[in-house]
């Protein structure tokens, strides 16, 4: 047996993340980690690495008790990471970033070619000289892969790969793990998404609210039945109105560019597309695309260089702040919830503000209307099933998922003409997305456009109309979605905009 | 072992807990600091902290002195709360007495009723003119204010020096690097005869009121308040952070001008080489022992008064250095910041149960 | 124009060089405790700090060794206090480093005062013989005190070890990103810790060199602002040691200049000179910052920002 955990219990001051977690991991076997955001995964892992310390429990490496102090420990034992939110240091090389991530210190040349031939052993092309703020999110998690490699690990980590690339960058990288796995690797597979764990992995352990719920065998079980062992409850697929209308342009954006000095971001380059009444559009891509200019452009956060590249109703807005979009019937839900979504210090009501102020009553003349505000926050946290302590908390205390829910909210009883949402299910459990997605086609039923920017495809082929796929700040013509299949899609997410005509010619066919 | 282990809330208590906690830890390393060079420590901080009020004149000076603190430290409050770090009060104030100071040495022997009032404008205008150029640099080259308001006090007491030692100076003051005395119509009256406190300490009570108000209950507070505490949610809400720094640094300055003219037209009487002994950067510490808040402001405002005027009491009694203030005023500003962290953590003592 | 005598020129020359100095050694503290990701703005209260206990030791042992040490020392003890607020208590550090300054101006003010006017010799030029009486060149170049040339070891070291040590690739890359440094598994808050200690340190030495050599006495706040223009000085070298060098030349040279200025013949007031670091400083800085992509590009990506290793 390569790993095993016993009894391992993890607890913060707000919960307990980790409760009696008992699992292994044999030589050679690819073992899925599977459970929905706040599960208790990444914490499990994060002690597994060295980085937390569990309050009890016992971790067995290759048969021995081990206590794992440091990461640095564990990469002594032969244990990798590679991480999901990357570990990665933006204005360094990959060399200097591999240096700082491996036990052994030698002379960077040396380690240039080291990296060059495992890079091309398995099939990373990686360039030692190059910064990792000009490298795609694919190619920074292949500098991860690399330099856990280096280490000759016999167990490796991997912590969501898969959230931020495309189809094919994902069928590349389980080439990958399968050779890996031949090699005799143990690879620790943390997930959340079924199709993936039944392609890939041996095994399967599945946690629910920190705890082990369920072994399986992937391969022999079904996607639905295990998700139902993950989210421990049915789950609703979002009802469609097929009577419901769609109507005229709402959001016209033509010929939308900009260019900055900022290196860290992707430019937009002629982006071109239609939100009509009633329908929700889609912009499918993989981080760091573009989307953030493309959100920040549309909700007036950043103006536009050109006044009619943006029209809501005929009327050209791209000049126009947010407040004055908002008062045309603009509303906008930000990816980041805490800290642009909302002020993470201030209660509830006092977050309603954020965007209601000019739009409602809740402020006059400059004076502020505080029992407005709370009467507004108590219904919006009754109407959306926000669980909190009430108008007065914080929004930093609030999860993930609810705080979604009271944001969306916010905006939904607004009744906006258009609605722009951005991952409106990111990090939020399977029960609030639900009820998120029930919310958003509810609002198209009433007339509302809206537009949906995610990562997530499954999200996106489940509740949108039309989709158009965005890819270096380009976007691609849309398409019905119920005429578009996750591989053409995927094919755009790549960068492949030659294929797009191809794509077009066959759907005018 | 002592250990912080975040708490679940905020907690209420040590919101208003933390600034008497840290007041009391100031007096433990006071009374330290006192016996550790020889004296005896409670006499010592008798001397310091109840002497010099024990008596209605007593009382009178520490709301003098109170005055320009609190002033400065409203006015920079509002900036902190905006992250507008304006740390060169000190500047505007001596410009606010500058231009107040350099009207009423023009017309020196007018009878005006209007000469105070212009003189007050005039105060303002001052400070947040010399407010304004952190404000200009930093909305149109993003030079640091920290840095630049600082660079201009250092400018302004230069330029007053300059100004008491040639325009200004008195033409029968024997060579004395200082300007003429202020004529009546230029003195603010004062509250109360047998002493030194003025009208000033009034108007001051008016503001934190005001300051308050706005702070509290207006949309301007309201931005000031969302842009210091998360700037892309202010984006998003349309809150322009330009008009916030502006508006922080000419509120600032303003109210430290209004504390220049204060002084100069005040207790002082005259243009001088030095008219502040540091209330600009005292004010500080006062801005953030009142908890940002107006009328913490104005609590926190007497209590840093009090350590002024103590230090002048043992300077007498013990021939301590007047440099006492300085010690007492950063260690109170050390023991804040150190008991703030008990707002989100709680103290647990014990060691952490290991691993089995 | 008039004139100048070479003796004169080697004078001024020889000045810059002292009025630099100092700010080098500030500026290099303070880089190192950026680019780990902290902004200590007690420089200012550190310099201040070093300069009386340096002086202090000097009048006790006579020995300006002992007086450097002690400086350090004082500089580094000062900041450790910055450093535990800051790194265990997570306050704020801004305020921190105003507190620092405030506390640290007080302090001095308060041990110095016995000693304000106590003479003390002051440091000698290094005198080689042979070297030295090379005209021009000689004085130019072998004519200072040995801390100016500490000075440029000083910032050679530095700038060898930030970009081919690897130290200064783990110090750069705790002050790049805190999470990721302490997810691979480097001590964030000890290396900060250090980093603190080595700015603190290295204030103390340049708050010395002003009580022990540029003017051998103690004078509350002797250090007039030097502090906060050593912090912008980090700003303008873009946070490249090299460039600090350079900078604090170019400072060096405005102060000689205002202390010359009458023998240049003009006739112009001092209090008005006197503002020429200043009014530079804030030029410097304006010319700077106008450039904000090269500020993000090179600055820190964490400065600033407190770390917590929870969560």
């Amino acid at each position: 047996m390569r790993l095993e955990l016993s009894g391992i219990t993890k607890a913060f001051p707000a919960c307990i993340a980790n409760d009696h977690v008992n699992f292994n991991v044999e030589a050679g076997e690819i073992h899925a980690l599977l459970g929905e955001n706040g599960a208790g995964k990444s914490t499990l892992v994060k002690m597994i690495y060295g980085i937390m310390q569990p309050d009890e429990g016992e971790i067995l490496w290759e048969g021995q008790s081990v206590t794992i102090e440091n990461p640095g420990m564990a990469r002594k034992l032969g244990i990798g990471m590679v991480f999901q939110h990357f570990s990665l240091f933006e204005s360094m090389t990959v060399l200097e970033n591999v240096a700082l991530g491996i036990n052994e210190k030698g002379p960077l040349k040396e380690l240039a070619k080291r990296i060059v031939e495992v890079s091309d052993k398995y099939g990373l092309p990686l360039d030692p000289e190059r910064y990792i703020h000009t490298l795609s999110v694919g190619e920074r998690q292949r500098v991860e892969i690399v330099r856990c490699l280096l280490q000759d690990p016999s167990l490796i980590i991997m912590d969501e790969p898969t959230s931020v690339l495309t189809p094919q960058e994902v069928d590349k990288l389980f080439v990958t793990l399968r050779r890996l796995r031949e090699e005799g690797r143990s690879i620790l597979y943390i997930s959340h998404k079924l199709d993936e764990i039944k392609a890939l992995c041996d095994r399967a352990t599945i946690l629910r609210a920190g705890k082990v719920v369920g072994d399986c065998d992937p391969s022999k079980e079904s996607a639905r039945s295990m998700a139902q062992l993950m989210v421990g409850e049915e789950i609703k697929i979002p009802a469609r109105n097929p009577n419901a209308k769609v109507g005229e342009d709402r959001l016209v954006v033509e010929n939308l560019s900009m260019s900055t000095d900022d290196v860290f971001v992707a430019d937009l380059e002629n982006v071109s597309f239609t939100v009509k009444s009633g329908e929700i559009f889609g912009v499918a891509g993989v981080a760091g695309n573009g989307q953030n200019n493309l959100l920040s452009m549309l909700s007036g956060e950043r103006l536009s260089p050109n006044d009619e590249a943006i029209r809501m109703d005929g009327l050209s807005v791209g000049h126009l702040g947010p407040h004055k979009r908002r008062k045309l019937g603009l509303a906008f839900v930000p990816e980041e919830r805490l800290g642009h979504g909302t002020v993470p210090e201030m209660s509830l009501a006092d977050n309603t503000l954020l965007s209601g102020h000019g739009v409602s009553d809740l402020v006059q003349m400059g004076f502020l209307r505080f029992s407005k505000a709370h009467n507004l926050a108590k219904k919006i946290i009754e109407a959306f099933d926000v669980r909190t302590g009430g108008s007065k908390s914080e929004a930093k205390s609030l999860s993930g998922g609810n705080l979604q829910k009271f944001i969306i909210g916010r905006e939904l009883l607004k009744s906006p003409k258009l609605l722009i949402v951005a991952q409106p299910t990111w990090g939020v459990d399977a029960g609030a997305a639900a009820s998120i997605h029930q919310a958003l086609m509810n609002l198209r039923d009433e007339g509302c456009a809206i537009l949906v920017v995610s990562q997530d495809l499954d999200e996106l082929f489940a509740i949108t109309d039309r989709m158009a796929v965005i890819s270096h700040g380009r976007l691609s013509p849309a398409r019905p979605t119920h005429d578009t299949t996750v591989e053409q899609v995927g094919l755009l997410m790549g960068g492949l905009f030659d294929q797009v005509d191809a794509w077009d010619e066959e759907a005018q066919r | 072992m002592i250990r912080f282990e975040p708490r679940l809330a905020p907690s209420r208590v040590m919101v208003y807990g933390a600034p008497i906690l840290a007041v009391c830890f100031t007096l433990v390393a006071g009374a330290m600091l006192f016996s550790a060079l020889g004296y005896d420590p409670l006499n010592s901080l008798y001397l310091f902290f109840i002497q010099p009020i024990s008596d209605s004149y007593g009382l009178t000076e520490l709301f003098l002195k109170a005055t320009p603190l609190t002033l400065c430290a409203v006015g920079l409050a509002v900036g902190f709360r905006g992250n507008v770090w304006n740390i060169g009060a000190e500047g505007q104030l001596t410009m606010g007495a500058i231009v107040s100071g350099a009207i009423a040495v023009t017309w020196y022997d007018s009878t005006s009723m209007f000469l105070l009032p212009i003189m007050i404008i005039a105060g303002v205008l001052g400070g947040m003119a010399w407010a304004a150029i952190p404000a200009f640099l930093k909305t149109r080259f993003h030079a640091n204010e920290i840095l630049t308001s600082l660079m201009l006090t250092y400018v302004a007491t230069l330029f007053l020096g300059y100004l008491v030692n040639g325009p200004l100076r008195n033409p029968e003051g024997f060579n004395f690097p200082e300007s003429r005395m202020f004529g009546d119509a230029a003195l603010l009256p004062l509250l109360f005869d047998e002493s030194r406190l003025h009208i000033g300490a009034l108007i001051t009570l008016f503001v934190v009121l005001l300051g308050w108000f706005i702070m509290s209950r207006t949309l301007i507070g309201f931005q000031v308040k969302v842009v210091g505490l998360t700037p892309l949610a202010a984006n998003y809400a349309g809150f322009n952070p330009k008009k916030v720094i502006w508006m922080s640094l000419m509120l600032g300055g303003g109210l430290a001008g209004l504390a220049g003219m204060f002084e100069v037209a005040g207790p002082i009487g005259q243009l001088q080489p030095v008219i502040s002994p540091g209330y600009g950067f005292t004010a500080i510490i006062v801005a953030f022992l009142g908890r940002l808040h107006p009328i913490g402001i104005l609590l926190a405002g007497t209590l840093v008064a009090l350590s002024y005027l103590g230090g002048e009491t043992v300077q007498m009694e013990l021939s301590l250095p007047l440099a006492v203030t300085g010690v007492f005023q950063g260690m109170l500003l050390f023991f804040l910041l150190a008991c703030d962290v008990l707002i989100n953590y709680r103290v647990v003592l014990g060691f952490k149960r290991k691993a089995a | 124009m008039i004139g100048f005598e070479v003796e004169t020129i080697i004078a001024i020359l020889l000045g810059v060089a002292r009025g630099a100095t100092p700010l080098v050694f500030a500026a290099i503290g303070e880089l190192i405790t950026e680019k780990a990701g902290v902004l200590n703005l007690g420089v200012e209260g550190m310099m201040l700090v070093g300069a009386v206990g340096g002086f202090i030791a000097v009048v006790a042992t006579g020995s300006p060794t002992v007086g450097f040490i002690a400086a350090m020392l004082a500089g580094a003890l000062l900041s450790a206090l910055f450093a535990v607020l800051v790194l265990f208590l997570h306050t704020n550090q801004v305020a921190s480093g105003l507190a620092l300054t405030i506390f640290g101006v007080g302090v001095s003010a308060f041990f110095g005062l016995k000693y304000i006017g106590t003479p003390i010799k002051g440091l000698q030029a290094i005198d080689i013989p042979g070297l030295s009486d090379i005209p021009i060149v000689g004085p130019l170049l072998f004519g200072h005190d040995i801390m100016v040339y500490a000075a440029f070891v000083l910032v050679a070291v530095t700038a060898w070890f930030l970009n081919k040590s690897r130290w200064g690739m783990i110090l750069r890359a705790v002050g790049e990103s805190h999470h990721a440094a302490h997810a691979i598994g480097y001590p964030v808050v000890l290396i900060r810790f250090c980093a603190i200690l080595f700015g603190g340190a290295m204030c103390g030495l340049a708050g010395a060199y002003i009580s022990l050599i540029y003017t051998p006495m103690w004078a509350e706040n002797m250090t007039a602002g030097r502090g906060w223009i050593a912090l912008a000085l980090v700003v303008f070298a873009t946070w490249k040691p090299g460039r600090a060098l350079i900078g604090a030349y170019l400072f060096g040279g405005v102060t000689i200049l205002q202390l010359n200025v009458q023998s240049l013949g003009l006739d112009v007031s001092g209090h008005l000179m006197n503002m020429l670091p200043y009014i530079a400083t804030i030029l410097v800085l304006v010319l700077i910052s106008r450039d904000e992509t090269k500020i993000r590009l090179n600055a820190p990506a964490c400065l600033g920002k407190p770390f917590r290793a929870d969560g």
